[in-house]
């Protein structure tokens, strides 16, 4: 053992033992380009990954997947995600990805593109029961990908002890820009401002749709951000903002809409059907009534968003995997979801229930027959994170530096992907 | 304390050999003890080069494709696309650029402040609980240490509350009728807020003619605006949160600076500052060099503050490298920019300790410096 060749031998032996290992694993570990096997076995297990919204949401998804566990003999594990982006991207790029999970529109199409989503929307017989605005949002290259977990619109929430205070009754409900702007401008004073919203385009978006623009085209293929009508929208938001009538949430100290209507700071704010439980759980004692978004120029508008429930590419039980699938978006479960966590059905059946049920719910459930749908183009995260920000700064900007900017960052992205 | 530990040589860290056996050479010697060295760190050797050197050139090799996480990088499949990253983040005009720029900007005035900063406040904590005659020693030391053991989520978290427009800070400060600013929500640039308020710029279109133009994208209003109101106080948290630890590395030196030294000082009839001036600052170079590189790399790579409190909000004034790194990978699906963007930060990085060790480097042979420095390197 104390021959230094021996040594010499020893050390170079674990060294190719180690560089063996590592080779090996990247390539056991390595990606196959060819569809995965799929387990044939009678009980199989699933992994489902949830970026939940809270316990209630937690306990239901739970609920749920364990009574189809039960009827079907297969066992599921879901799994929470606090940062689902990172770990769904982490467990991409490591090959090993739950069998379901949940995917945001502003995901999907980094995820269809890259391949990584099973496409199941030819598997579902009833899938015209789905809202279209939905089912166009999760569709790519002409294939519906995945269902839709639930929907939700924004509605204009109203706080209806301020409303009053100010002398406004249930008539002067704002149905158009102008009457918007009015009563925003009566309700504001003291510590209360007219309206409060956050600077994104996930409200303001509303704005233009209304005022008969949008982001993109309705093909997603070609940016439209600089039109006359975005510019009205941007224009409108400034001269409320210039008058003290509407404040983005930040400034009044809160960190969203619903905070700001909770804390009174605000007599009315835009925000989607998710305000209910939020409203519930932390300012039971605040009255508020929901409205539609008043129609701008060209009419009604509003935004609608939804998460899809995504199957694994490289899921090896993608059967079994669209069996729950099928399972967990049935109108059943679908109002059973409504019931436990206040999220919107996104079947039209299950939606008209809803509604019935949930009579205070009217105007979000409403906004769906004429909602716009997310953009959903690969590699846009960063162009419409960019545009939040300068939304942020529409006080002291202009409406067209704002919107060019959104023209130009878009413009090069959709130039990039072509 | 003995002084002669000044001068004896310490022993040889590794084992003691006899007497090298009659008939073998002295290379041949050589050989086996390098052989055994080397089978000695091989754990070592094994562990850094699988958890850092490899993953080091993976990166290095992702930062050279047009790769969206959702397939494998290592294989004839890849979409290797050269320099077009980095050609993105530094030479195209457009956001990817926008924004690295702005990072760069926010970075190099959060470190511009902080590590400064951090590091004076540090040694005077040092210096003040190193007194002797300081009272209650031990607890003022645990009490400034104590922000660097808690966790920086949860401190930033508080830090969150603390600075809200109604937050603690500004009731303070209205106590002494001052409006303080709504801190994690202001986005203007601390430069042109204080020109403005001494009414030197239009506060509106700060930068006047320096608006229009600009490099990399950014105007030079842009980069000459300083720290956002909201950086600020993020430089604010990361000073008080590292100088705990920074104190605690100076206090050790200080410590090991020899009393006699000091009393030989005293006869020589010097006031404090001159102790502090030609004694006791020489003695802590290679300390503060230690301190002022790992604040400035610390600097460079901030993310979690960053993740914590606004993920670049507002207005993109406190969006870090190390942050949109992330979000390039895992918000936007293109890790090729999130990879270049690591290895940028390294080309700044690396140069910038480099000048530093040269700044701090041994000048003079003055016999007290460097009697000082054989123990305290040690």
């Amino acid at each position: 053992m104390s021959d230094p060749r021996s040594l010499c031998v020893a050390a170079a032996a674990c060294a190719a033992a180690v560089l063996l290992t590592v080779t090996g694993c990247s390539s056991s570990g390595g990606f196959d380009s060819s569809a995965p096997k799929q387990s044939s076995s009678g009980r199989q297990s699933l992994s489902v990954m949830i970026a939940t919204s809270g316990d209630a949401e937690t306990a239901a998804v739970k609920q749920a997947t364990a009574a189809w566990a039960k009827q079907t003999g297969d066992t599921v594990t879901v799994q929470l995600a606090s940062d689902i982006n990172q770990q769904l991207g982490q467990a991409f790029a490591g090959n090993k990805p739950p069998d379901v999970f949940y995917v945001n529109s502003d995901q999907f199409a980094n995820y269809a593109k890259g391949g990584s989503l099973y496409a199941y929307g030819d598997q579902i017989s009833d899938a015209s029961a789905f809202s279209g605005t939905l089912r166009d949002s999760f569709s790519y290259g002409g294939k519906l990908v995945c269902l839709p977990k639930d929907s939700s619109t924004l509605g204009l929430a109203i706080n209806t002890t301020l409303w009053q205070q100010a002398g406004l009754t249930a008539a002067d409900y704002p149905t158009t820009w102008q009457q918007l702007a009015d009563d925003a401008a009566k309700l504001t004073k003291g510590g209360v401002t007219g309206l409060v919203t956050t600077p994104d385009y996930q409200r303001i978006g509303a704005l233009m749709k209304e005022a008969g623009g949008w982001i993109t085209n309705p093909d997603q293929t070609a940016m439209t951000a600089d039109s006359a009508a975005n510019t009205k929208a941007l224009t409108f938001v400034k001269s409320m903002m210039a008058n003290g009538s509407l404040k983005y949430a930040s400034d009044v100290d809160a960190g969203w809409g619903g905070e700001a209507l909770g804390k009174k700071k605000a007599a009315m704010t835009i925000e989607g059907n998710w305000l209910q439980g939020a409203m519930k759980a932390d300012y039971p004692g605040v009255a508020y009534k929901v409205v539609p978004l008043p129609a701008g120029p060209a009419g009604k508008g509003t935004l609608v968003f939804s998460n899809c429930w995504g199957v694994a590419a490289k899921s090896g039980h993608q059967k079994a995997a669209v069996d729950l699938v099928r399972y967990l978006t049935s109108a059943k479960q679908q109002l059973s979801f409504a019931d436990a966590f206040g999220v919107m059905p996104s079947r039209t059946d299950a939606l008209a229930t809803y509604a019935q049920k949930y009579p205070a719910a009217k105007a979000w459930v409403e906004g769906i027959g004429y909602a716009q749908r997310p953009v959903t183009i690969a590699g846009f995260n960063q162009v419409l994170a960019q545009f939040n920000t300068d939304l942020q700064t529409l006080r002291t900007s202009t409406p067209a530096k704002i919107l060019g900017g959104l023209q130009r960052n878009g413009g090069q992205v959709l130039k990039n992907a072509q | 304390m003995p002084s002669s530990t000044l001068v004896t040589t310490p022993a040889p860290a590794g084992p003691q050999r006899p007497a090298p056996v009659t008939g073998r050479g002295p290379l041949r010697d050589r050989m086996r003890e390098g052989a055994w060295g080397w089978l000695f760190v091989t754990p070592m050797v094994v562990v850094l080069g699988l958890f850092m050197v490899l993953p080091i050139l993976m990166a290095l090799w992702v930062s050279l494709l047009h790769w969206d996480g959702q397939s494998d990088p290592f294989t004839a499949h890849a979409d290797f696309v050269g320099l077009r990253n980095y050609r993105d983040l530094l030479g195209q005009d457009g956001l990817t650029r926008t924004l690295f720029a702005t990072s760069l900007r926010n970075t190099a005035y959060y470190v511009l402040l902080t590590v400064p900063l951090q590091t004076m406040l540090a040694l005077g904590l040092a210096i003040t609980v190193n007194q002797r005659m300081l009272r209650g020693r031990g607890a003022a030391r645990t009490i400034f240490y104590f922000p660097s053991v808690t966790s920086s989520i949860a401190v930033s978290t508080v830090f969150l509350f603390l600075f809200q427009g109604s937050g603690s800070i500004n009731r303070m400060l209205s106590w002494v009728g001052v409006k303080g600013p709504n801190w994690f929500a202001d986005p203007r640039g601390v430069v042109w807020l204080v020109l403005g308020n001494l009414g030197l710029t239009d506060r509106d279109h700060p930068g006047g003619p320096l608006a229009r133009h600009g490099v990399l994208g950014l105007s030079w209003a842009d980069w000459f605006s300083g720290p956002s109101v909201a950086l600020c106080t993020l430089i604010l948290l990361s000073v008080w949160t590292t100088s705990g630890t920074f104190m605690l590395i100076f206090l050790a030196a200080l410590q090991d600076i020899p009393r006699n030294l000091e009393e030989a000082a005293a006869l020589d009839g010097v006031n404090r500052r001159q102790l502090l001036r030609h004694v006791t600052l020489p003695a802590l170079r290679p300390v503060l060099f230690l301190v002022l590189t790992l604040g400035l790399i610390a600097t460079w790579q901030v993310f979690d503050q960053v993740y914590v409190m606004g993920k670049g909000a507002p207005g993109n004034t406190t969006l870090t490298p190390a942050y949109l790194s992330y979000s390039s990978g895992f918000d936007n699906s293109d890790y090729g920019h999130g990879a270049a963007i690591a290895f940028i930060l390294l080309a700044i990085i690396l140069p910038l300790a480099g000048l530093q060790r040269w700044v701090l480097r041994e000048r003079g042979t003055k016999a007290v410096t460097r009697g000082v420095r054989v123990r305290g390197s040690r």
